[in-house]
This record gives structure tokens, C-alpha cells and sequence, in this order.
């Protein structure tokens, strides 16, 4: 895979001009299918330019942390498997990899999209554990935003199963599948680099190779007013106090544009 | 007379639209493990037990008597013969390592790219290319086992010096060159720019309008399945051409400096 000159980039980007032609706060084209893999409680599949990115959520039942007998439990686990690029090696998982699944648990539990509560079954027993698994197919930059979209897609079709209870145990019937899983807001993911002076939005991969520093912003909208629900600060280098606002803004306006999608999927 | 004139040209162009259509008729789309026939294998295709299958999905058609499966997208399969665009990733010995922009990567040794006797003992090779070089080459070779051979012996190989590159997919590399060359050599006559197109999917372009040339063949990928693309593409690239005309002179100081520095190197 030929990668493109740093150079290349910060030049076209101080002559306005992007790789691919897109404007600065500009994202690529974005597809989802929904609830395709029968075996999973809720599926998702989308695209995002020639990033592609595969969730699937897996419902079980576990007993809950101490310190939350009354609340479900979310596990997100990232898989960057070496078919999505040269770059990924097999084995254990990589810096990569921890720091994509971390991101995307931290936007959807610090929304507070799901209601915890409504997923416990038995107080201090049995509680509903989700398991959300990113897998990634194909990579060519913003994985974060990708797998939080096909996430959080995925979480809001997907059906609960129904559970029986034996004496003490209980047990899943995977047969059976009623209610969705209760939802309350969609969080959107949004990431931006810093190349110079510029600001760009869903950076492509070449970009993210050339970029000072970048920033991944979670936004959700809970009916009255648009808040900031997560924050992750990556690349070398630092942002001014400016650029952090400027992207605060950018966050909330493109946050509303893939919300739109996602929400699109969900009806 | 006059109306003459126009029904003849439009008989002409009917024609022209059957002979395409007979075209895109003989051109059928297959699905990976299709049966073509039993006759000969070409490219994008298998063989099993003397039947020929296909490999991609794609069209499929017959050239030469043979069939080829020409794919719809994907990345880039090295094939001999074909012209590519590369990148010097290492030097071993007596030959370069380039990546072509393909899970396979190529091998350039020195006896096909420099001319003459080169002894290694006293001369480094990074003096002909060095990492990171840009070089377009000729596949000479490609064996069962997806080792693949290049070639600097065609006089169109050469190193490309500055410009940039732009990525394609390498399905849609005809459409960019379009027929017999018509549509590289337009958005080169139009944009002043030079333009070099690998098989591999990599287009080298440079020049005083090189954002501009970058953008038509990107513009190309995007709608490379419309008819009458060409003259689309002429038409909006004349607008744009015109519009960029004042602001030229300050760019041209800027390239004509980027160029003295270049040259400087050559040299070296």
C-alpha cells in the first residue's frame, strides 16, 4: 500500500484543498445495514468512504459489579484483524485496538444511552450483560467514528431475548426476541485532526498519518439541547484553546448530520 | 442541405450506439466460480479439471481466444506487461524493493534499471534511487508464485521527480486513459499539466494546475460509469481552466522556485 507524503498533505491543506476532494468539515459518504447477522441480538454494517466497520451485539445474563447490584452491564471489544491492513498483525490486541474499543464504550456509557436500570433482573443476581463487538474490515481512517455509529446503530435495533427462570438459574431463550433494548438518546462520535492551522473532519487515513493532533468528540441529543458526553485527545502534538472550540462547534453541527442517519436506520 | 447534414450525423451516431451495445451484450457479468467455457485461461480466471472459471466478479468476455475476467473493483492484481507507478521501500543487494500499491510487492534488480556496468564495491545504489523515489516501471515478470519482476529497459520508464500522486481504483485506470488516450491527454492539453497513469491505480501529476488535474480524475473515478464522459469533462474543466487563468502568475513563482530546487537535486 503506497502511502501519501506528509508533505503532499500539509501543502494542500494550507491551499485549501484536501486528498480527496472533500470540503474541510466535510465527512464521507456513510451507509448502514442493520440487524443482518441472525445469530447476533443486533447487528450493523456501514461504511464510511472506504472505512467498513462490522458491530454486533450479543445479549447474555451474568451477576453485576458490586458497587451496581441493580444495573446491567456494557463490554465493548474492538478487533482489528489483519485483513483490514497491513499495518494489523495478529495477536494480542494492540495499543490500536484498546483505545478504539475504550472510546466508543465511553461514548455510549457516559450518554447514559442505555437504561442500565431497566436491564437488571434480579437485584444482585442476574442482571442482562451487552456485549458490543467491533470488528473491523477494512481501514481507511476514522475507525472511532465508524464503530460508534455501527455501534450505536446496532444497539438501538437490536431485540432483547426473553429468559426463563429455573429454580435459582436463569436461562436465555435466543428463540424468542420481543422487546428492543431500552434506548434513550443516540450518541454520535465526531473526529477532527489539526494539520497546521486547519481543522479537518473525518480524517482519511493518509490524513491521520500526517496529522499534529487530533480530536474525538461525543455529542448527544437528549430532546431539549445538543451536550458533550466523551473526549479523547490523540497525536503528538497540541490544540489551542480556539481550535478545541471551534471543534466543540463543528462537533455539535456534524454530530446532528450522522444522528439523522442513524436515526433513519432505527425506525 | 443543412438537414441533411444533421440526420447523417445522427445516423452516425446510431450506429456508433448499436456497435456499443453489441459490446456491452458480448460483455457478461459473472460471479466468482462462473463457468466461461473450456477453451483457454486468461487473466481473472481458474481452471478446473480443463474447464475455465471465474475468479472475480466482473465481466467477462473473450480476447484472443481466451477468456478474461476483467474485475469490477478491488486492488490491484500485477500483470506482465503492465505499466505501474511505485515506491522504492528497500534496497537488498543488488536490486530495489518497490511497493506497488498491491498485496505483492516488486522487485526491480539493477541489471534492469541501470545501464552498464555498476560496481557495487564503490557505488551506493541510493545514487540511482533512494528510499521513498517515485518511480514509474514495466512489469517484466510475474511467476505462479505472485513474485513479481519490473523493468526500467522501456524508454517511458523514469523516475518522477516532484508533483504528486493521487489514488484510483484500479478497475476504473481505463476509464482515466480513456479510448486510445483521449481522456488523459484532454485534462493534460486543457490543465497544462503532465500526467503519468500506472496500472496499479496510481496517477502522477504535475504542474502548475496540479489541484486541478487531481480533482478532474478524481471527478473521472466518481462518474467513471456514465456515457459521454469525455465531453462532460471537457466542458466543465474549459469553466474551470478559465476561472483559474488570473490567479496563475503567483502560483507559477511559486512552482518555478519548487522547480529550481528540484533541478538542483537531479544534478546531484
Amino acid at each position: 500500500m503506497i502511502e501519501m507524503d506528509d508533505l503532499l498533505i500539509r501543502k494542500l491543506v494550507k491551499r485549501g484543498k484536501r486528498l480527496d476532494g472533500r470540503n474541510f468539515d466535510a465527512y464521507r459518504e456513510v451507509s448502514i445495514e442493520t440487524n443482518f447477522i441472525n445469530s447476533a441480538e443486533g447487528s450493523a454494517r456501514l461504511r464510511l468512504g472506504n472505512t467498513e466497520v462490522v458491530v454486533g451485539v450479543k445479549m447474555g445474563i451474568g451477576t453485576p459489579y458490586p458497587d451496581t447490584p441493580d444495573e446491567g452491564v456494557l463490554v465493548v471489544n474492538a478487533e482489528l484483524v489483519p485483513l483490514a491492513s497491513p499495518e494489523f498483525e495478529k495477536g494480542p490486541p494492540g495499543e490500536e485496538s484498546i483505545e478504539l474499543a475504550r472510546v466508543v464504550d465511553r461514548a455510549i456509557r457516559e450518554s447514559k444511552c442505555i437504561a442500565f436500570d431497566k436491564l437488571c433482573i434480579e437485584p444482585g443476581k442476574a442482571v442482562w450483560m451487552v456485549n458490543v463487538d467491533i470488528d473491523v474490515l477494512d481501514d481507511d481512517g476514522n475507525l472511532i467514528d465508524a464503530s460508534c455509529m455501527a455501534a450505536v446503530a446496532a444497539l438501538a435495533t437490536a431485540k432483547m431475548p426473553e429468559y426463563e427462570k429455573n429454580d435459582d438459574s436463569y436461562k436465555v431463550n435466543f428463540d424468542k426476541k420481543s422487546e428492543s433494548l431500552p434506548m434513550k438518546c443516540l450518541p454520535i462520535s465526531t473526529t477532527f485532526v489539526r494539520i497546521g492551522d486547519a481543522i479537518l473532519a473525518d480524517p482519511a487515513l493518509d490524513e491521520l498519518n500526517a496529522m499534529d493532533a487530533r480530536l474525538t468528540i461525543g455529542t448527544l441529543d437528549d430532546g431539549k439541547e445538543i451536550k458533550l458526553c466523551s473526549m479523547q485527545k490523540g497525536g503528538s502534538n497540541g490544540l489551542a484553546v480556539g481550535q478545541v472550540e471551534q471543534i466543540i462547534d463543528l462537533a455539535i453541527e456534524k454530530g446532528k448530520e450522522l444522528r439523522k442517519i442513524v436515526k433513519a436506520e432505527k425506525e | 442541405m443543412h438537414v441533411f447534414l444533421r440526420e447523417n450525423v445522427r445516423l452516425i451516431s446510431m450506429e456508433e450506439n448499436q456497435e456499443l451495445e453489441q459490446a456491452k451484450k458480448e460483455r457478461r457479468l459473472v460471479i466468482p466460480g462462473d463457468h466461461l467455457g473450456d477453451e483457454q485461461a486468461g487473466h481473472g480466471t481458474y481452471v478446473v479439471e480443463g474447464k475455465v472459471y471465474s475468479k472475480y466478479i466482473g465481466l467477462a468476455e473473450v480476447r484472443n481466444g481466451k477468456h478474461i475476467v476483467i474485475p469490477l473493483a478491488g486492488v490491484y492484481s500485477p500483470k506482465r506487461g503492465d505499466g505501474v507507478i511505485g515506491k522504492i521501500t528497500d534496497i537488498i543487494f543488488q536490486k530495489w524493493i518497490v511497493d506497488i500499491n498491491s498485496p505483492y510487492e516488486a522487485v526491480l534488480p539493477l541489471s534492469d534499471a541501470v545501464e552498464g556496468f555498476v560496481d557495487l564495491t564503490k557505488e551506493d545504489l541510493t545514487r540511482y534511487f533512494d528510499y521513498g523515489d517515485i518511480i514509474f516501471a514495466e512489469i517484466s515478470n510475474v511467476n505462479r508464485q505472485k513474485q513479481v519482476q519490473l523493468s526500467m529497459r522501456s524508454p517511458k520508464c523514469r523516475k518522477l521527480w516532484g508533483g504528486r500522486l493521487i489514488k484510483v481504483t484500479p478497475a476504473k485506470v481505463p476509464r482515466i486513459i480513456g479510448r486510445q488516450g483521449s481522456m488523459v491527454e484532454m485534462i493534460k492539453k486543457l490543465t497544462g499539466t503532465q500526467i503519468v497513469v500506472g496500472q496499479n491505480g496510481i496517477v502522477w501529476v504535475r504542474g502548475d494546475n496540479e489541484d486541478l488535474a487531481a480533482e478532474t480524475v478524481l471527478t473521472v473515478e466518481r462518474l467513471s460509469h456514465k456515457g459521454g464522459l469525455t465531453d462532460y469533462i471537457k466542458e466543465t474543466l474549459e469553466k474551470k481552466v478559465a476561472e483559474l487563468k488570473p490567479v496563475k502568475d503567483e502560483e507559477k513563482v511559486e512552482e518555478a522556485e519548487e522547480n529550481l530546487e528540484e533541478s538542483g537535486e537531479e544534478e546531484l
